[in-house]
């Protein structure tokens, strides 16, 4: 693998790498997740209509982010096994707390207000279902039992319809996927995953009914975008557009005028993909994939290291949760999935999902980083 | 515990099982994953690239219809009596405009911003700020209503509206547009057109016509010549944002081609003066409405053409039908005795009556069951004497020596029943029995103008023939260096000899001695007709007319005048329409700048020069 002796290559002793290996820091991961990040200011400009101010603050939430991911890598990965239960049910707490209290932004209530800052508490739970579920998998034998697996299906299942509730589809579905991916690295059998396949088949109608008017709407807007193309189907044309008409080469930087001339709605935070392809072109949209199939690919390799059933679980998960994370962004603006609020991750404006995030990959580097070198 | 240990270590020792494979599995299902949104991207980009760029295109880009500018209508001096100015027309898209408009939101947050070092907004400072925002916004909506001219009551209608599209203001004053303009309230367009205006007004409305909202013509010559006027109008590519507005334009596709300048016959100095003094006797005589045409005798031209009631056609508002109506053209009427004139020149022509017989009038003269009388009982009269009194049966026993179709002849000849080619829209032509079916008393009326109609232009025209000495001019209303499409109907001598007939009716004794005019010779002829109903002839209602020429020894200018019901107590052609006649024709003469002939009256009106110089010279 590529990925590997790129690993190696870092793995000589250097300055940098020393300070660097200090700060528990996995290099390969860390360049690719700097270079995003970068990648992000740059199309932001782009996006935003060129907007320091809000390249500014995107930048301070940057740094804030990265500072967390430093902090959480320090941390050993034993020690956060030993608080996951702890971190889940504050999670599920602030969840309930936000149903009660929240603020509404946007049609929806996901919003805590601590008075000093604002923030959706539905992003802790991101990392600590994952977080819950590898433990509690991790304390009983694998493959799971199907008492346990029982209780885990429950245990995903309360953060993930207390996020639907609010609504926020986008985020009850990156829940799910983290905890259902825990389940399935847990070794879940096939049997199971088919039979569940085809009960949620199933019980699509029953979904479907007790779907909210604009869910559903998005969904039928998938289908048939031109059904109501000045309302519900605008946001999917003008996002076909914009895509489309960058070509294979783009229109280049700031170049986009779907987006520049206010076609493109909510086209620094969702939809900026769009806008991205629209300036970069395919060439530019497959080096991005390739970017993020880089940090994909280095997470699962951080899982398979991993040395025991809690982090490789944790970290398998994480790492299907970014994929996820990225394939439902673009399978959206792209107009393959339905419409839902999932931004694309570490570009996107905003400051929650990117501080969840590195989150995450702090996560992955402590895990990484903290393994005991064993003989071979 | 020992379980999980035994579990785990177990599975250490597997490191190929259950695991791996899943991990190969999740591999396997996001490389597919990917290649899909690879494959979709290809599909986007490559495949359907140009579909998604014209659809892109078709949305941004955008062609505008730029008007042309209308070409103007000017008198034969080159003054103008229909003009296009550049105006501006305001809409608004209420759906926009209650709709937050984020930049401007931005804009005042931002601002706020920086008044407090940086610091984000919170929740309340950022509800105040769109406080703000909707109160600034309905005040602004107040202003534009007011610099508008609306009422402020419409704000609310406004502000609560999803509608799309709607106009707030149309061709108005660029300046007035341009503060609503510096407003920046979202969603108010401001289009830029013409505007039509006439700087005579109602004096020459009904021979301009008017054109509608969009520019084109609907009444007069503005209508019959829109083609000529109408230019052709540009289109340019714009490129549009979001919101349907226009922000930059790209490109000229195709320049506006400004319409072409008409120039019409009309003298704007008469056409005032015959207005002025047509409204002031349709007042004075209380008359239902009236007309008057003005000819250039050698040319045809029309030189002035009024009627009243009138309109203005810059405030042509709740306006009825029937005061578009540009009478002079569109009317007919029986033109009763100022056709005598041609029966005498056609019979003389004709050789039907010798230079100098004499007609025994005895006021009553008997054809068949029927009875043409006179006023009075006239006795014996020359021809002269016939036309200087207006006897109907002096007329009617020349004409009754003369065959039908040689008097049918003579009248067609000279345009009766025949459409006058002004090029006016819905021109009359006038009716004229054909002779075949005409019996001895259709004879004789026709002799003294009752049973064929005309229009005031046509009887005007008719005059030509005996003014250019037997020669009928066609009519124009555009400005033409001559006429080439004249005929000769009478001799030149007959002409003349008839014309120094008409000048009698102008003396002291004759029934038209109010249409003199000081200075100059005039000939014409008066006509006092009963109107038809529907129960035959009216013996209380009149058209007052007169058809006169001056000066008589070379007719430069022919008017007739119309007067439709006076009803003061004077009906007579002769008192109702001959001082019409004789104040148009002195100040028409003036303004041609036409040598006096008339010994006699020259120092009064050397005089009458003296006395009113400061006016003639304007």
């Amino acid at each position: 693998m590529r990925t590997e002796t790129r690993h190696e290559h870092f793995q000589r002793p250097s300055v940098l790498g020393n300070i660097l290996r200090r700060l528990h820091v996995d290099i390969p991961l860390f360049i690719a997740l700097v270079l995003t990040s970068l990648l992000s200011l740059f199309i932001l400009y782009s996006a935003g209509g060129q907007d320091m101010g809000m390249l500014t603050r995107q930048a301070t939430r940057m740094v804030m982010a990265f500072s967390l991911m430093i902090l959480l890598a320090h941390v050993n990965p034993n020690q956060l096994k030993h608080y996951s239960a702890g971190l889940f049910g504050l999670g599920v707490f602030l969840l309930l707390a936000v149903l009660i209290m929240g603020t509404i932004g946007k049609g929806a209530q996901r919003w805590l207000d601590l008075g000093f800052m604002k923030f959706q508490p539905s992003e802790i739970i991101k990392i600590t279902t994952p977080m819950m579920i590898a433990w509690y998998m991790s304390q009983h034998p694998l493959p799971p039992r199907p008492q346990h697996l029982c209780i885990a299906i429950v245990l995903i299942l309360i953060p993930t319809l207390l996020i639907a509730k609010q609504p926020d589809l986008g985020t009850a579905i990156l829940v799910a996927s983290a905890g259902a991916g825990v389940l399935f690295f847990a070794g879940l059998s096939w049997w199971l995953i088919a039979g569940l396949a085809g009960l949620l088949a199933g019980l699509a109608p029953i979904i479907w009914h007790f779907m909210i008017p604009y869910q559903k709407s998005r969904v039928i807007t998938l289908f048939n975008p031109e059904a109501d193309p000045l309302g519900k189907g605008y946001h999917i044309i003008q996002s076909k557009i914009a895509i489309g008409s960058g070509g294979i080469y783009g229109k280049g930087w700031t170049g986009s005028t779907q987006s520049e001339l206010n076609f493109l709605p909510e086209s620094h935070t969702d939809f900026i993909f769009a806008v991205f392809a629209e300036e970069f072109g395919l060439f530019g949209c497959l080096g991005l994939l390739t970017l993020y199939l880089f940090i994909i690919g280095r997470c699962l390799y951080i899982a398979v290291q991993a040395q025991d059933v809690y982090c490789r679980l944790l970290a398998s998960s994480l790492a299907f949760t970014f994929f996820v994370y990225v394939f439902v962004n673009i399978g959206m603006v792209i107009g393959i999935l339905p419409v839902v609020g999932v931004p694309l991750p570490l570009i996107s404006y905003g400051g929650t999902s990117a501080v969840t995030l590195q989150a995450g990959f702090g996560i992955l580097m402590s895990i990484h980083t903290h393994r005991k070198l064993l003989p071979r | 515990m020992v379980d999980l240990r035994n579990r785990s270590n177990l599975k250490e020792r597997k490191p190929a099982g259950d695991f791996s494979s899943r991990r190969r599995f999740v591999l396997v299902f996001m490389m597919s994953c990917m290649i899909i949104l690879v494959a979709r991207a290809v599909d986007l980009q490559v495949i359907s690239k140009k579909y998604l760029k014209d659809q892109g295109d078709m949305r941004h880009v955008d062609e505008v219809s730029v008007s042309a500018y209308r070409g103007m209508i000017t008198d034969r001096t080159g003054a103008p009596l229909a003009i296009s100015s550049p105006v501006q027309t305001v809409s608004v898209s209420p759906k926009q405009l209650n709709a937050i408009d984020k930049n401007q939101l931005k804009a005042l947050e931002k601002k706020l911003r920086k008044s407090q070092q940086g610091h984000a907004l919170t929740g309340v400072q950022k509800a105040e700020v769109l406080a703000v925002y909707e109160k600034d916004k309905v005040l602004k909506v107040k202003q534009m209503l007011k610099i508008l001219g609306l009422p402020a009551s419409e704000a609310n209608k406004l502000l609560n509206k999803t509608s799309k599209f709607a106009y707030l203001a149309q061709r108005i004053n660029p300046i007035i547009a341009d503060q609503v303009k510096a407003l920046e309230l979202p969603g108010v367009n401001v289009e830029q057109g013409f505007k039509r205006f006439y700087p005579t007004g109602e004096v020459s409305g009904h021979l301009i016509g008017f054109t509608d909202v969009n520019d084109v013509g609907q009444e007069g010559l503005e209508r019959s010549y829109e083609n000529f006027l109408k230019g052709l109008s540009g289109s340019k590519r714009v490129i549009r944002d979001g919101q349907r507005q226009v922000i930059a334009d790209i490109e000229n596709i195709k320049e506006p081609v400004a319409g072409k300048t008409l120039e019409l016959s009309i003298d704007q100095r008469i056409q005032y003066l015959a207005y002025r003094e047509l409204q002031t006797a349709v007042e004075t005589h209380k008359a239902k409405s009236g007309s008057i045409v003005v000819l250039d005798a050698k040319s045809g031209e029309v030189l002035a053409a009024a009627n009243q009631p009138s309109f203005n056609p810059n405030t042509k508002t709740n306006l009825k039908e029937n005061l578009y109506r540009n009478r002079a053209i569109t009317n007919i009427f029986e033109p009763g005795s100022t056709v005598k004139p041609f029966v005498v020149a056609a019979a003389m022509d004709g050789g039907y009556i010798r230079p100098n017989e004499l007609f025994e009038t005895h006021g009553i003269f008997p054809i068949g069951t029927h009875m043409v009388r006179d006023v009075h009982n006239y006795g014996t009269l020359d021809a002269t004497g016939v036309l200087k009194k207006s006897s109907n049966v002096g007329v009617a026993k020349m004409a009754l020596k003369m065959p039908p179709e040689y008097f049918w002849d003579t009248y067609h000849k000279l345009g009766f029943g025949v459409s006058p080619g002004s090029g006016f829209p819905s021109e009359a032509s006038g009716s004229l029995l054909d002779h075949r079916r005409w019996r001895d008393f259709d004879r004789a009326t026709m002799s003294f103008g009752y049973g064929l109609s005309v229009s005031a232009l046509q009887l005007a025209r008719s005059y030509t023939a005996l003014a250019d000495d037997g020669i009928l001019h066609s009519i124009s209303l555009l400005k033409r260096d001559e006429d080439i499409d004249s005929k000769r109907v009478f001799t030149a001598k007959t002409a003349k000899k008839v014309r120094a007939m008409l000048e009698t009716v102008i003396s002291k004794d004759g029934t038209a001695y109010e249409a003199r005019v000081d200075g100059y010779r005039v000939a014409g002829k008066t006509g006092t007709v009963k109107k038809a109903g529907s129960g035959g002839y009216s013996e209380k209602t009149y058209f007052a007319v007169f058809a006169g020429m001056a000066p008589a020894s070379h007719p430069r200018l022919i008017i007739v005048v119309m007067i439709d019901e006076p009803s003061a107590g004077d009906y007579y052609g002769g008192l109702v329409s001959a001082p019409v006649f004789s104040k148009v024709m002195a100040g028409a003469l003036r303004i041609m700048e036409v040598a006096p002939d008339e010994e006699h009256t020259m120092p009064i009106l050397l005089t009458k020069k003296g006395v009113i110089r400061p006016h003639a010279a304007e």
